[in-house]
């Protein structure tokens, strides 16, 4: 049972990390237009070089 | 569903109420007059590829006064921030030219990031909330495997660290509404919710502190993540439906051509006073009401009034608010603006039905009135038995009353409207139709009468020319001629029919336009004519007709006649077919309308209705019993539209029409309207399933809780598995 010591801080932290990123995503507006970001992967712009 | 949607919908209805569309806010005008940085927002309908972003942006980007440009492909909407001075015109001219239509919107109708605000609110809850649900079931899944003592303990404790401040933050849309409905003295469905959460957190509190067995952090976590996925459903439905009708209404931003000191300056509408003179081009909308002191031309008053003529005016002409100028510039001395004009004055019409069409209550509210109720006595009566039955164990009955809070409490209930709505109105949108009102589908499901408008709605509000056939050749070549020259609607719908026909256009001279009459030119050395009867000397009859005269020769008239919208024909059949009263109401004159009656084959007309007629009919048929589907697009139908149980306009409809009515026809195809009806008599028949399904969980479960044997095991199988099999069952739906 010594274990869970460890374990369980563990996993709740995993789950957190998983958190953090959504509050972030959902903070920087990354769910405003999920139509445009899926379009614009093909776009061979700034594949070479990142947008200034 | 819940006191802060009912709220947030008023209030989303007062912001959207035709009146403030019509006539913006003052302080919405003020900020248009000032200069600023240009922010513009352009509409870009086409749009739909990894192509047309980059196409839009680069072409936007090389305007050398364009800061940046960013398409939202969702949306289909591209926002532009620009040096001053930059006008929206000029953009929309750099896209027609590499291909792209655009449409200027007005940015401050457009209040999308507010809307937005609450959809990330709501998200953000969710998302804390399924994290908190996943973390808290891992640790009841040990403790349901048989975790002992000091373990399970630990595991209960955790578990309160987890879902305490998670229910706290989560539960507040549910808390907040709740404690609205009780002030207002209601029993909405978000009381035993509130109660439910709240109960099970401090009853598991409680048993924790005392070792007991069991707690039921799970259940009060997982409750709230179930019913915010509902609570979202119902917003999204609401905010595409509002940011599509936003849109819609931003399409026209309201300027007047005003005459200062000789001078044209463009002010917006709002700005005007009585007394001022304004010039109104040919093609533009009557911004004020005001009297003609100078030129003469036609007006088109379709939207007004229903008339498929045009009307003519000069010098000392009355022109109201909303009509359209057709052919010679006009000088409007103002005599009522803004709040005075006429067509504020229908919009107090509208806004007076609208309200009584508020009192509708939908399926879920009347659920909630039989439900809350039931729910709190049943847990009541459970706490006081058990009392009574162990003789005064106090914690046992309160553990027993929370199970069966826990177990009534209506989770899926939550999700049964929303889930529905939700996958109907997705299904409405891909068909054309746009559902603005949550409770439309209700009303629309239960329609058995339908009242269609005639000009603009069955017809497209477009002539066309009926006999040609039988001009002779060189008439046709003459007329054709003529037409060309002219912006005038018969005209140009005889010039598009001529081309058609491979009419060759006579060799002319000397074409003028003689604004409100005709046009003339000489033709191998005589004098011709197109235009009004009284002008060319013929008889006025009772068909949409201009006349051609050519030299002294007896003049020949071509009749036109509306053409019938797409789909018409087909929406008309399936009402018939599906055995509900189809009635045509117009302003039009009766020849018109009793023509078009016949062909689609509708029995009951009414011709030359006013605005007021139109809605004291929808009223008196609503008197009788009938439950109206009104379908219109003018602004005389909008006192109709808001009266109906139910409405429908098409997107060409003048936007206090759209804003009265609960369902918008993107497309110009009439044909998906029948089939609305369908789709809403379908969705109707899913919720009442879904309730059915959630009631008999509630059979099975509640007597199980009642008796003392609900483990939260039993809780959370009962809650899951209902809310699945609801979100299913919405998805069947075809």
């Amino acid at each position: 049972m010594d274990a869970l010591v460890y374990l369980i801080p563990t996993s709740l932290a995993l789950g957190g990390i998983g958190l953090a990123a959504f509050v972030w995503s959902l903070r920087h507006r990354q769910y405003e237009d999920p139509k445009g970001d899926a379009e614009r992967i093909l776009n061979p712009e700034w594949d070479d070089h990142p947008k200034p | 569903m819940s006191a802060t949607f009912e709220q947030d919908e008023m209030r989303m209805q007062a912001s959207a109420c035709p009146a403030c569309v019509a006539a913006p806010s003052a302080e919405r005008l003020a900020a248009a007059a000032a200069p600023k940085d240009a922010r513009l927002m352009l509409s870009l309908p086409t749009a739909h590829c990894a192509v047309c972003i980059t196409d839009v942006e680069r072409e936007l980007a090389r305007h050398p006064q364009v800061r940046s440009a960013r398409v939202n492909l969702t949306l289909k909407r591209v926002s532009v921030d620009a040096e001053p001075g930059v006008e929206a015109a000029d953009l929309v001219a750099r896209l027609a030219r590499i291909g792209y239509e655009a449409h200027e919107l007005d940015p401050d109708v457009l209040s999308a990031t507010d809307a937005d605000k609450r959809g990330r609110d709501i998200l953000m809850r969710i998302g804390i909330s399924g994290f908190a649900m996943m973390n808290i079931m891992l640790l009841s899944v040990a403790v349901w495997s048989g975790a002992e003592a000091a373990t399970r303990d630990l595991f209960h404790w955790i578990s309160a660290a987890i879902a305490l401040p998670t229910v706290v933050f989560a539960g507040q849309p549910f808390f907040a509404s709740a404690w609205a409905s009780l002030k207002g003295g209601r029993l909405g469905m978000d009381v035993p919710i509130s109660l439910a959460i709240i109960l099970a957190s401090s009853i598991s509190v409680y048993e924790t502190a005392h070792s007991g067995h069991h707690a039921y952090f799970d259940a009060a976590v997982m409750l709230t993540f179930f019913l915010l996925i509902g609570r979202y459903l119902d917003y999204r439905t609401r905010a595409v439906a509002r940011s599509a009708a936003e849109e819609l209404a931003a399409l026209e931003v309201p300027r007047a051509q005003l005459l200062r000191d000789g001078a044209e300056v463009t002010v917006p509408v709002g700005e005007l006073v009585p007394g001022d003179l304004i010039r109104i081009r040919p093609g533009a909308r009557v911004p004020a009401d005001g009297e003609v002191i100078e030129g003469s031309s036609e007006l088109d008053r379709a939207l007004l009034t229903g008339e498929s003529l045009p009307v003519w005016a000069g010098p000392g002409s009355v022109l109201s608010t909303g009509e359209v100028n057709l052919t010679g510039p006009l000088t409007l001395r103002v005599t009522a603006a803004g709040r005075a004009s006429s067509l504020h004055r229908m919009a107090d019409l509208v806004a007076a039905a609208e309200s009584a069409k508020n009192r509708y209550t939908s399926l879920a509210e009347r659920m909630a009135a039989f439900y809350s109720p039931f729910v709190h006595l049943t847990a009541f009566a459970s706490f006081l038995g058990w009392l009574q039955i162990s003789g005064g164990d106090v914690r046992l009955a309160v553990n027993i009353a929370a199970a069966v809070l826990i177990i009534t409490c209506p989770c899926a209930l939550g999700l049964a409207v929303p889930a529905v709505v939700t996958s109907a109105s997705g299904k409405l949108f891909r068909k054309g139709m746009l559902v603005k009102d949550g409770t439309a589908l209700e009303r629309l499901a239960e329609v058995d009468t339908v009242l269609f408008d005639k000009t603009g709605t069955l017809t497209m509000g477009a002539p066309e020319p009926q006999n040609l056939a039988n001009l002779a050749p060189a008439d046709l070549a003459i007329a054709a001629a003529l037409a060309e020259a002219s912006a005038h609607p018969l005209a140009l719908a005889l010039a598009v029919a001529a081309r058609a026909m491979g009419v060759q256009p006579a060799k002319m001279s000397d074409l003028r336009e003689v604004p409100g009459y005709g046009i003339e030119g000489l033709w191998q050395g005589q004098r011709v004519r197109l235009g009004r009867a009284d002008w060319v000397g013929a008889v006025p009859g009772e068909m949409t007709a201009t006349h051609l005269q050519i030299g002294a020769l007896a003049p020949v008239s071509i009749a036109f006649a509306d053409r019938l919208r797409p789909g018409a024909e087909a929406a008309v059949a399936g009402f018939l077919a599906s055995g509900k009263a189809v009635h045509l109401v117009s302003g039009d004159t009766s020849g018109a309308v009793s023509e078009l009656a016949q062909r689609l084959g509708i029995a009951h007309w009414h011709a030359g209705c006013l605005p007021a007629e139109k809605a004291a009919l929808v009223a008196d048929l609503a008197a009788k019993g009938a439950m109206v589907l009104m379908v219109g697009d003018g602004l005389n139908d909008t006192a109709a539209l808001a009266a109906a149980h139910v409405s429908i306009s098409p997107a060409s409809a003048l936007d206090a029409a759209r804003t009265a009515s609960d369902i918008v026809l993107l497309g110009s195809d009439l044909a998906p309207v029948a089939d609305a009806v369908r789709v809403a008599v379908q969705a109707r028949r899913r919720i009442k399933q879904n309730f059915a399904i959630s009631l008999i969980y509630n059979v099975v479960a509640v007597p199980i809780a009642i008796l003392g044997f609900a483990t939260p095991l039993a809780a959370a199988l009962a809650m899951s598995l209902s809310s699945v099999t609801v979100s299913l069952n919405s998805l069947r739906l075809k």
